[in-house]
């Protein structure tokens, strides 16, 4: 089964971000495809590398960018959320004008065109949010 | 076209699991995730309304918030997160009632 994974909330805010990474773990040990992750609303704030969670707590962002690495997942952050919140990649930050970078390994900055993408090419669409 | 039905919040905070349950057709399933799990519980005033429905809960997201077991309305299928990517597949489409 190929899939596509719609997170809709930030880390450390709602379980939902963990939820989404728990199933998102099973469905790959169990030998199926994932297709995109796509993350909208404060969902973008999964992507910012420069989060610093106590040493004893999960490491959500880490977390994701482990994941896409080791199954060559595509992670897309929706831009105008990211826009709004401050996750920013070398595109954005030359497009808007900004002194840094935040986008954590393994993600990209995108449109909703990705998320539409996602839903036409993958056999199930699940959405993880509040 | 069997559906899967995604209740991640309380019956006793709102109204998602009264419209999913009441939304629900012939051969879809429900899944209790999250704090949606309180609705599973047997002696809980909401548990009348998974009457006739097929429901399945989370088991994680039960031990989570120390609910055991034998505190479950009768009929409910205990699942891990692999029996979650189970249901994904078995049903053709998911819907999650946020």
């Amino acid at each position: 089964m190929k899939l596509t994974i719609q997170v809709n909330e930030g880390p450390y805010q709602h379980q939902s971000a963990d939820t989404a990474y728990h199933f998102a773990k099973a469905a790959l040990e169990k030998g199926h495809e994932i297709f995109r992750i796509f993350f909208y609303h404060d969902g973008v704030n999964n992507g910012t590398r420069l989060t610093t969670p106590p040493q004893d707590d999960r490491n959500i962002v880490r977390r994701w960018s482990e994941l896409a690495e080791a199954h060559n997942i595509d992670m897309v952050l929706c831009v105008a959320a990211a826009q709004r919140r401050g996750i920013v990649d070398d595109g954005e930050a030359e497009r808007n004008g900004k002194d840094a970078t935040n986008i954590a390994p393994g993600f990209r900055i995108s449109g909703l065109g990705q998320l539409v993408e996602g839903g036409i090419e993958s056999d199930r669409l699940i959405v993880f949010g509040d | 076209m069997a559906m899967l039905h995604l209740v991640n919040k309380s019956p006793y905070d709102t109204g998602n699991l009264n419209t999913a349950s009441g939304i629900m057709k012939e051969g879809d399933r429900l899944l209790l995730i999250e704090d949606g799990v309180y609705g599973a519980m047997k002696n809980g005033k909401a548990a009348s309304l998974l009457n006739g429905l097929k429901v399945s809960v989370l088991g994680p997201d039960l031990a989570a918030r120390g609910i055991s077991q034998d505190k479950l309305a009768d009929g409910i299928d205990v699942i891990d997160y692999a029996g979650f990517v189970d249901l994904v597949e078995a049903n053709d489409k998911t819907q999650s009632w946020l």
